[in-house]
């Protein structure tokens, strides 16, 4: 029953429910079923004004506290693996002091680093990924590759970059990618989202 | 029992890359297995048939990233062939010390991922940091940490700076030492012990039908292994010995890979001492002739090989490249039925696989 | 350490129509019919003892489709390159999975790459390409600009 288009003074039939073995189906509205719904929709009206007021004015706390532990995925697609997600996590480049960790789950990441040549058959997967990805999130292409093709640019296989099937936030330059210049883009990365750039 | 396809996906901690694993089980134990490959398709020998004989050497590192010079060096020897040249001594030298200790940290990469895999995550950190003694030695020779694009046809593209065979020689005596940690984390650990003993076994005869090679073949009692039979480079004359163990399961060829890391640090060491001084590179023909070569060569995962055809051209017509892993990921097929889906890490990770060759 | 002199010696014997060449003390090149291919292979692992398939793959030339099998041994460094030649129109061949089993994903790679049937393998579904793939990427007059 379409319970969207109702007003106050129709004449409405009392609460009807009908069963069928297991199921069971509201086929009617009685008038407390209606008041119910209006004072619902105005609850709702005010909780957004409230946050529309809060976000006002603790926005810029919330972005500052944001940037301090972007968590970042690990899926390690080509050479640029064995460097962002592998070398850099290592004792020697220790990136857990900068707040990036990575977990398993692609429910917890911030970010998603796309670390190697995109091919057209991971494509739609990598999709899959960026969409179970929960807001806010943000995508940065490590290397030549995810920028724009890298070497293999002409190749029947491959996607010229990852922007064209995800927009993307910050391109860090290298082939494979230098430990200290992903570091690098952390920093900054950190500082953009500290300053509220998005 | 209900039988259930699981799917190991594309993105998973455990495959080491991306590649897709089926899994038929029962229960808990595994009747079937079926992989897919392609994630990673990048069509180099398509690409190869585009550029010209120079412009492809640098497209041979990002095969296996892991083990760059490796893959270098079986293109480079290939067309050397053709070519009809050979480096001088000190090239030799050079190339013959960068490829093993490539080789050492190849292996150290393994035994990071394996080691994380089963949980020890303080072997994973140690090998990575004793990986980075390895590569301060090659970047001090090549200027790269990975994707070396160091040889050359006729030899190698820039000499050793003053100083850098001492070094080699100090930093080897350094992770022999720090091999020991290995040992006490992993080696002796009974719970490591109980996760590897008796899994994964490969018998001999089902390891020659189904053409595997380096350490997986080694670990199944197979004395075979291209710096033995097919010698290339320096090998014949210092004469090598491969590493064989018998018994087929995850152990064996857990210890083969660690031997292989002593040998290699054997190796390199003694050829630091004794290289000699000389000419890095003579002077090569700008394209090879008409003809066709095999060239094979023992990368840390297996042997890899190349087939080349040239038609005389700028570009090569033809060229087929081999990779090891790509023939172990069938394997799984008999090594995987029979065991609980809880083995399933320990014996990919014995296996070894690099997606960027199987797939190139 | 076995001769590669007498190894060809004896598939030449066996076989006449096979033209045999040794290039050097590792290396020889055979050139086989297609409908003999699995009589010499089967020969090759058995009474030549090469136990090891190194390799398999196709080459597109002007008149014809080359399969090149790459045959060695576990216990010494010698390969024969064979050879056979399949004509463009229908490039049809015996598979040799049940000589040696390795060769079902080299097989299949060559099946997707060049269009080449191998007769008698399990699976010729796409290997590396995506499945809704067309063409065949590794032939001369495949475009993809």
């Amino acid at each position: 029953m379409d319970k969207g288009g109702v007003e106050m003074g129709d004449e409405l039939p009392r609460i009807i429910t009908m069963q069928d073995g297991d199921a069971s189906a509201i086929v009617g509205l009685d008038n407390s079923e209606l008041f119910l719904q209006r004072s619902e929709s105005l609850i709702d009206k005010i909780a957004q004004d409230i946050g529309k007021g809060l976000w006002a004015a603790l926005g810029p706390l919330i972005k500052w506290g944001r940037g301090f532990s972007p968590w970042g995925s690990h899926i390690g697609i080509a050479c640029c693996s064995i460097e962002v997600p592998m070398a850099v996590f290592g004792p020697h480049f220790d990136a857990e002091r900068h707040g990036v960790l990575s977990p398993s789950t692609a429910r917890q990441w911030d970010l998603l680093w796309v670390s190697g040549t995109v091919t057209r058959k991971l494509a739609p997967r990598l999709r899959i990924l960026y969409e179970q990805m929960l807001e806010p999130k943000w995508v940065v292409a490590i290397g030549s590759c995810a920028t724009s093709g890298g070497p293999f640019y002409d190749s029947y296989n491959v996607v010229k970059g990852v922007n064209k099937i995800m927009p993307v936030d910050v391109y860090v330059p290298g082939c494979p990618v230098r430990p200290e210049t992903f570091l690098d883009s952390v920093i900054k990365f950190r500082k953009m989202l500290k300053e509220g750039r998005k | 029992m209900a039988e259930m396809w699981v799917n190991f996906g594309p993105q998973h901690p455990f495959t080491h890359g991306l590649w897709r694993l089926k899994v038929k089980v029962d229960g808990e134990t595994v009747t079937d297995v079926e992989p897919t490959i392609g994630y990673l398709h990048r069509g180099v020998e398509k690409i190869a048939e585009n550029r010209t004989w120079y412009q492809f050497i640098p497209y041979n590192d990002r095969l296996c990233y892991v083990a760059s010079i490796a893959w270098s060096e079986g293109y480079i020897g290939a067309v050397e062939k053709l070519m009809d040249i050979e480096p001088p001594e000190r090239a030799k030298y050079l190339r013959t010390i960068s490829f093993e200790l490539q080789r050492i940290a190849s292996h150290f990469v393994w035994l990071a991922a394996y080691a994380i895999d089963l949980g020890n995550f303080t072997a994973m950190l140690f090998a990575v940091r004793e990986r980075e003694f390895i590569l301060d030695l090659l970047s001090r020779l090549t200027g790269h940490r990975m994707t070396y694009n160091y040889p050359r046809f006729g030899g190698v593209a820039r000499d050793a700076p003053i100083g850098w065979e001492d070094r080699v020689v100090r930093n080897l005596n350094r992770i022999e030492r720090k091999m020991k940690d290995f040992i006490d984390l992993m080696t002796e650990n009974e719970t490591f012990l109980k996760r590897v003993q008796g899994v994964g076994v490969l018998p001999r005869n089902k390891a020659k039908a189904w053409g595997v090679t380096g350490p997986v073949a080694r670990g199944s009692g197979l004395k075979t292994d291209v710096r033995y039979n097919d010698p290339y480079l320096l090998y014949e004359e210092i004469g090598f010995e491969p590493v064989v163990m018998k018994d087929g399961d995850c152990y064996s060829r857990y210890m083969v890979r660690m031997q292989e890391i002593f040998e290699s640090i054997n190796i390199s060491r003694d050829l630091a001492e004794k290289m000699p001084s000389g000419d890095i590179q003579i002077k090569a023909p700008k394209k090879p002739p008409e003809g066709e070569v095999f060239n094979r060569v023992e990368v840390p995962r297996g042997e890899a090989s190349y087939y080349i055809v040239s038609n005389g051209g700028n570009s090569p017509y033809r060229l087929k490249i081999r990779s090891p892993a790509y023939i172990h990921i069938q394997s799984t097929k008999v090594i995987m039925p029979g065991h609980n889906v809880a083995d399933l890490p320990a014996i990919l990770g014995s296996l070894d696989v690099c997606l960027g060759d199987t797939d190139r | 350490m076995t001769d590669i002199n007498s190894l060809a010696e004896s598939l030449k014997k066996k076989f006449a129509d096979v033209q045999v060449e040794v290039k050097d003390g590792r290396r020889a090149v055979a050139e086989v019919p297609s409908e003999q291919i699995l009589d010499v292979m089967y020969f090759m692992r058995d009474s030549m003892g090469r136990d090891y398939l190194a390799s398999l793959s196709g080459a597109d030339y002007d008149d014809r489709i080359e399969v090149i099998y790459l045959v060695g041994s576990y216990s010494d460094g010698i390969i024969f390159i064979t050879k056979t030649k399949l004509p463009k129109g229908n490039p049809a061949v015996n598979s040799v999975v049940e000589v040696w089993p390795t060769a079902s994903f080299h097989e299949r790679e060559a099946a997707e790459m060049f269009g080449i049937i191998f007769e008698g393998h399990p699976n010729l579904e796409h290997l590396l390409l995506p499945e809704d793939f067309e063409g065949h990427p590794l032939r001369k007059d495949y475009k993809w600009w």
